[in-house]
Protein backbone atom coordinates (compact mmCIF):
# COMPACT_ATOMS: atom_id res chain seq x y z
CA UNK A 1 0.00 0.00 0.00
CA UNK A 2 1.58 3.36 -0.69
CA UNK A 3 2.49 5.64 1.87
CA UNK A 4 -0.34 8.93 0.34
CA UNK A 5 -3.00 6.20 1.07
CA UNK A 6 -4.97 6.77 3.47
CA UNK A 7 -5.87 3.26 5.38
CA UNK A 8 -8.65 1.01 3.97
CA UNK A 9 -10.68 1.68 7.25
CA UNK A 10 -11.31 5.46 6.64
CA UNK A 11 -12.84 5.27 3.47
CA UNK A 12 -15.16 2.23 4.91
CA UNK A 13 -16.00 4.62 7.73
CA UNK A 14 -16.31 7.37 5.09
CA UNK A 15 -18.70 5.19 3.26
CA UNK A 16 -21.02 4.37 6.43
CA UNK A 17 -21.12 8.25 7.37
CA UNK A 18 -22.12 8.83 3.82
CA UNK A 19 -24.68 5.91 3.84
CA UNK A 20 -26.32 7.22 7.40
CA UNK A 21 -26.80 10.67 5.89
CA UNK A 22 -28.94 9.18 2.76
CA UNK A 23 -30.83 7.75 5.87
CA UNK A 24 -31.81 10.42 8.07
CA UNK A 25 -32.22 12.49 4.44
CA UNK A 26 -34.55 9.57 3.38
CA UNK A 27 -36.71 9.86 7.33
CA UNK A 28 -36.44 13.49 7.40
CA UNK A 29 -37.45 14.93 4.12
CA UNK A 30 -41.02 14.87 3.27
CA UNK A 31 -39.82 16.48 -0.30
CA UNK A 32 -39.56 13.07 -2.82
CA UNK A 33 -37.41 14.04 -5.30
CA UNK A 34 -34.74 15.05 -1.78
CA UNK A 35 -35.97 11.65 -0.63
CA UNK A 36 -34.57 9.79 -4.34
CA UNK A 37 -31.53 11.56 -3.88
CA UNK A 38 -30.47 10.28 -0.82
CA UNK A 39 -31.00 6.72 -1.58
CA UNK A 40 -28.78 7.62 -4.31
CA UNK A 41 -26.50 8.83 -1.25
CA UNK A 42 -26.82 5.65 0.13
CA UNK A 43 -25.97 3.71 -3.37
CA UNK A 44 -22.94 5.62 -4.02
CA UNK A 45 -21.56 4.59 -0.05
CA UNK A 46 -22.16 1.23 -0.86
CA UNK A 47 -20.36 1.81 -4.38
CA UNK A 48 -17.31 3.29 -2.23
CA UNK A 49 -17.35 0.13 0.32
CA UNK A 50 -17.49 -2.43 -2.58
CA UNK A 51 -14.40 -0.16 -4.42
CA UNK A 52 -12.32 0.01 -1.20
CA UNK A 53 -12.62 -3.90 -0.69
CA UNK A 54 -11.78 -4.42 -4.37
CA UNK A 55 -8.91 -2.46 -3.25
CA UNK A 56 -8.05 -4.16 -0.29
CA UNK A 57 -8.08 -7.78 -2.07
CA UNK A 58 -6.81 -6.58 -5.44
CA UNK A 59 -10.02 -8.13 -7.13
CA UNK A 60 -12.27 -6.45 -9.30
CA UNK A 61 -15.23 -8.52 -8.46
CA UNK A 62 -16.12 -5.37 -6.60
CA UNK A 63 -15.66 -2.92 -9.28
CA UNK A 64 -17.94 -5.38 -11.47
CA UNK A 65 -20.50 -5.41 -8.46
CA UNK A 66 -20.41 -1.32 -8.72
CA UNK A 67 -21.12 -1.49 -12.34
CA UNK A 68 -24.07 -3.19 -11.46
CA UNK A 69 -24.99 -1.14 -8.67
CA UNK A 70 -24.42 1.82 -10.58
CA UNK A 71 -26.92 0.30 -13.46
CA UNK A 72 -29.65 -0.58 -10.86
CA UNK A 73 -29.84 3.10 -9.31
CA UNK A 74 -30.49 4.34 -12.91
CA UNK A 75 -33.07 1.99 -12.95
CA UNK A 76 -34.36 3.19 -9.31
CA UNK A 77 -33.98 6.92 -10.67
CA UNK A 78 -35.81 7.08 -13.73
CA UNK A 79 -38.66 4.29 -12.29
CA UNK A 80 -39.31 7.02 -9.24
CA UNK A 81 -38.89 9.83 -10.73
CA UNK A 82 -41.63 8.49 -13.30
CA UNK A 83 -43.79 7.58 -9.96
CA UNK A 84 -43.04 11.11 -8.24
CA UNK A 85 -44.06 12.53 -11.72
CA UNK A 86 -47.32 10.44 -11.98
CA UNK A 87 -47.95 11.38 -8.46
CA UNK A 88 -47.84 15.05 -9.10
CA UNK A 89 -50.15 14.71 -12.06
CA UNK A 90 -52.96 12.93 -10.31
CA UNK A 91 -52.94 15.14 -6.79
CA UNK A 92 -50.92 18.32 -7.58
CA UNK A 93 -48.91 17.51 -4.18
CA UNK A 94 -45.13 17.21 -3.34
CA UNK A 95 -45.15 15.88 -0.15
CA UNK A 96 -44.67 11.97 0.62
CA UNK A 97 -46.39 12.18 3.71
CA UNK A 98 -49.66 13.42 1.85
CA UNK A 99 -49.36 10.24 -0.75
CA UNK A 100 -51.89 7.88 1.39
CA UNK A 101 -53.59 6.56 -1.56
CA UNK A 102 -53.02 3.17 -1.48
CA UNK A 103 -53.78 3.50 2.32
CA UNK A 104 -56.43 0.45 2.84
CA UNK B 1 -3.21 11.49 3.13
CA UNK B 2 -4.32 15.09 3.42
CA UNK B 3 -6.12 14.92 0.28
CA UNK B 4 -7.92 11.84 1.58
CA UNK B 5 -9.09 13.78 4.61
CA UNK B 6 -10.08 17.31 2.52
CA UNK B 7 -11.99 14.84 -0.06
CA UNK B 8 -13.48 13.32 2.64
CA UNK B 9 -14.77 16.51 4.40
CA UNK B 10 -15.93 17.79 1.13
CA UNK B 11 -17.72 14.54 0.82
CA UNK B 12 -19.53 14.67 3.85
CA UNK B 13 -20.01 18.55 3.50
CA UNK B 14 -21.70 18.55 0.45
CA UNK B 15 -24.16 15.09 1.60
CA UNK B 16 -24.89 17.39 4.30
CA UNK B 17 -25.82 20.28 1.92
CA UNK B 18 -27.92 17.50 -0.06
CA UNK B 19 -30.13 16.36 2.36
CA UNK B 20 -30.65 20.15 4.29
CA UNK B 21 -30.65 22.38 1.21
CA UNK B 22 -34.43 23.58 1.23
CA UNK B 23 -34.89 23.59 -2.62
CA UNK B 24 -34.23 20.76 -4.46
CA UNK B 25 -32.60 22.44 -7.28
CA UNK B 26 -29.77 23.14 -3.96
CA UNK B 27 -29.59 19.27 -3.16
CA UNK B 28 -28.94 18.62 -6.98
CA UNK B 29 -26.05 21.17 -6.91
CA UNK B 30 -24.39 19.11 -3.65
CA UNK B 31 -25.08 16.21 -4.88
CA UNK B 32 -22.93 16.69 -8.37
CA UNK B 33 -20.11 17.92 -6.05
CA UNK B 34 -20.96 15.16 -3.89
CA UNK B 35 -20.64 12.74 -7.17
CA UNK B 36 -17.43 14.56 -8.57
CA UNK B 37 -15.34 14.48 -4.99
CA UNK B 38 -16.33 10.49 -4.94
CA UNK B 39 -14.97 10.19 -8.65
CA UNK B 40 -12.16 11.74 -7.53
CA UNK B 41 -11.81 8.95 -4.65
CA UNK B 42 -12.42 6.22 -6.67
CA UNK B 43 -9.51 7.58 -8.92
CA UNK B 44 -7.52 7.10 -5.49
CA UNK B 45 -8.64 3.79 -4.88
CA UNK B 46 -7.66 2.45 -8.79
CA UNK B 47 -10.86 2.54 -10.20
CA UNK B 48 -10.70 4.39 -13.07
CA UNK B 49 -13.59 2.92 -15.27
CA UNK B 50 -15.94 3.35 -12.30
CA UNK B 51 -14.37 7.06 -11.91
CA UNK B 52 -15.42 7.88 -15.09
CA UNK B 53 -18.93 5.95 -15.08
CA UNK B 54 -19.64 7.89 -12.19
CA UNK B 55 -18.74 11.53 -13.56
CA UNK B 56 -21.06 10.12 -16.91
CA UNK B 57 -23.74 8.14 -15.60
CA UNK B 58 -24.13 9.95 -12.18
CA UNK B 59 -23.51 13.36 -12.92
CA UNK B 60 -24.24 13.72 -16.66
CA UNK B 61 -27.72 11.05 -16.88
CA UNK B 62 -29.25 10.68 -13.27
CA UNK B 63 -29.11 14.52 -12.16
CA UNK B 64 -29.74 15.80 -15.84
CA UNK B 65 -33.13 13.35 -15.17
CA UNK B 66 -33.84 14.70 -11.34
CA UNK B 67 -33.32 18.94 -12.69
CA UNK B 68 -35.85 17.64 -15.48
CA UNK B 69 -38.30 16.39 -13.22
CA UNK B 70 -38.06 19.47 -11.14
CA UNK B 71 -38.19 21.82 -13.60
CA UNK B 72 -41.22 20.18 -14.85
CA UNK B 73 -42.82 19.60 -11.20
CA UNK B 74 -42.23 23.58 -10.47
CA UNK B 75 -43.80 24.99 -13.33
CA UNK B 76 -46.55 23.87 -11.82
CA UNK B 77 -49.48 26.65 -10.51
CA UNK B 78 -49.21 25.59 -6.74
CA UNK B 79 -45.67 26.24 -4.86
CA UNK B 80 -43.47 23.78 -4.66
CA UNK B 81 -43.33 22.99 -1.10
CA UNK B 82 -46.61 23.26 0.74
CA UNK B 83 -46.19 23.77 4.66
CA UNK B 84 -43.22 22.91 6.76
CA UNK B 85 -40.97 20.52 6.60
CA UNK B 86 -41.12 17.30 8.34
CA UNK B 87 -36.96 17.67 9.74
CA UNK B 88 -37.83 19.75 13.04
CA UNK B 89 -40.13 16.99 14.00
CA UNK B 90 -38.80 13.92 13.03
CA UNK B 91 -35.09 14.94 12.20
CA UNK B 92 -33.64 14.34 16.14
CA UNK B 93 -35.09 10.75 16.42
CA UNK B 94 -33.78 10.48 12.59
CA UNK B 95 -30.66 11.70 13.38
CA UNK B 96 -30.12 9.43 16.81
CA UNK B 97 -31.32 5.91 14.84
CA UNK B 98 -28.51 6.96 12.05
CA UNK B 99 -25.85 7.81 14.96
CA UNK B 100 -26.56 4.06 16.68
CA UNK B 101 -26.06 2.73 12.97
CA UNK B 102 -23.45 4.67 12.41
CA UNK B 103 -21.84 3.97 15.79
CA UNK B 104 -22.16 0.22 15.18
CA UNK B 105 -20.46 0.37 11.82
CA UNK B 106 -17.66 2.34 13.05
CA UNK B 107 -17.27 0.21 16.22
CA UNK B 108 -17.09 -2.99 13.56
CA UNK B 109 -14.45 -0.89 11.41
CA UNK B 110 -12.35 0.00 14.41
CA UNK B 111 -12.22 -3.36 15.82
CA UNK B 112 -11.26 -4.70 12.77
CA UNK B 113 -8.59 -2.36 12.34
CA UNK B 114 -7.27 -3.16 16.21
CA UNK B 115 -7.68 -7.08 15.59
CA UNK B 116 -6.30 -6.85 11.99
CA UNK B 117 -8.87 -7.61 8.40
CA UNK B 118 -9.07 -11.09 7.58
CA UNK B 119 -7.03 -11.71 4.89
CA UNK B 120 -8.42 -12.97 1.23
CA UNK B 121 -9.23 -16.19 0.82
CA UNK B 122 -6.91 -18.33 -1.06
CA UNK B 123 -7.63 -17.82 -4.75
CA UNK B 124 -9.50 -14.89 -4.98
CA UNK B 125 -6.33 -12.07 -4.77
CA UNK B 126 -5.11 -11.35 -8.34
CA UNK B 127 -4.23 -9.37 -10.80
CA UNK B 128 -2.38 -7.37 -8.61
CA UNK B 129 -0.20 -5.54 -11.61
CA UNK B 130 -2.88 -4.75 -13.84
CA UNK B 131 -5.22 -3.81 -11.45
CA UNK B 132 -8.07 -1.42 -11.93
CA UNK B 133 -7.23 -0.48 -14.86
CA UNK B 134 -9.90 -0.07 -18.01
CA UNK B 135 -8.60 -3.00 -19.78
CA UNK B 136 -8.29 -5.36 -16.81
CA UNK B 137 -11.93 -4.55 -15.60
CA UNK B 138 -13.16 -4.73 -19.23
CA UNK B 139 -11.45 -8.04 -19.61
CA UNK B 140 -13.13 -9.37 -16.37
CA UNK B 141 -16.39 -7.68 -17.30
CA UNK B 142 -16.59 -9.43 -20.86
CA UNK B 143 -14.98 -12.64 -19.74
CA UNK B 144 -16.38 -13.89 -16.06
CA UNK B 145 -18.87 -11.67 -15.64
CA UNK B 146 -20.61 -12.04 -18.87
CA UNK B 147 -23.90 -13.09 -17.75
CA UNK B 148 -24.62 -10.22 -15.13
CA UNK B 149 -23.29 -7.61 -17.88
CA UNK B 150 -26.00 -9.26 -20.22
CA UNK B 151 -28.77 -8.73 -16.92
CA UNK B 152 -27.94 -5.08 -16.53
CA UNK B 153 -29.41 -4.92 -20.31
CA UNK B 154 -32.53 -6.58 -19.27
CA UNK B 155 -32.87 -4.47 -16.09
CA UNK B 156 -32.50 -1.31 -18.05
CA UNK B 157 -34.78 -2.65 -20.67
CA UNK B 158 -37.50 -3.11 -17.74
CA UNK B 159 -36.92 0.26 -16.42
CA UNK B 160 -37.42 2.18 -19.88
CA UNK B 161 -41.04 -0.12 -19.97
CA UNK B 162 -42.08 0.63 -17.11
CA UNK B 163 -41.33 4.21 -17.43
CA UNK B 164 -43.21 4.94 -20.08
CA UNK B 165 -45.98 3.07 -19.09
CA UNK B 166 -46.20 5.20 -16.05
CA UNK B 167 -45.17 8.03 -17.24
CA UNK B 168 -46.84 8.14 -21.01
CA UNK B 169 -48.90 10.77 -22.26
CA UNK B 170 -52.35 11.24 -20.67
CA UNK B 171 -53.81 11.98 -23.97
CA UNK B 172 -56.04 9.74 -25.54
CA UNK B 173 -54.70 7.22 -28.01
CA UNK B 174 -55.56 8.01 -31.61
CA UNK B 175 -58.97 6.94 -32.79
CA UNK B 176 -58.66 3.81 -34.18
CA UNK B 177 -60.38 2.54 -37.57
CA UNK B 178 -63.75 1.75 -37.48
CA UNK B 179 -63.88 -1.96 -36.37
CA UNK B 180 -65.72 -4.17 -39.22
CA UNK B 181 -68.64 -6.25 -38.13
CA UNK B 182 -66.68 -9.10 -38.21
CA UNK B 183 -64.06 -7.62 -35.56
CA UNK B 184 -67.01 -6.95 -33.34
CA UNK B 185 -68.05 -10.74 -33.63
CA UNK B 186 -64.79 -12.10 -32.22
CA UNK B 187 -63.45 -11.79 -28.54
CA UNK B 188 -60.95 -9.14 -27.89
CA UNK B 189 -57.68 -11.76 -27.48
CA UNK B 190 -55.49 -8.62 -26.37
CA UNK B 191 -56.88 -5.96 -23.50
CA UNK B 192 -55.31 -2.66 -24.54
CA UNK B 193 -52.48 -1.95 -22.37
CA UNK B 194 -53.82 1.31 -20.84
CA UNK B 195 -56.65 -0.33 -19.28
CA UNK B 196 -54.68 -2.60 -17.23
CA UNK B 197 -52.57 -0.12 -16.14
CA UNK B 198 -55.17 2.36 -15.05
Amino acid sequence: MTQWLAPMESYIALSAVMFFLGVVGVIARRNPLIVLMSIELMFNAANLALVTFAKLWANNAGHIFAFLVVTVAAAEAAIGLAIVVVAFRRAQYVDVDEASVLKG
Amino acid sequence: MIAFWLLSFALIATGVFTITASKPVYSVVGLLGNFVILAILYLTLNAEFLAVIQLVVYSGAILILFLFVIALLSSGVKPFDIGPDRAPRIGVPAFVLALIGLCVIVFSVVRAAVVGAPNAPEGITGQADAFGSVGDFGVALFTKNLLPFEVTALVLMVAVIGVVLLAGDEKPAPPRRKPHARDLEREPIVKPVEKLIR
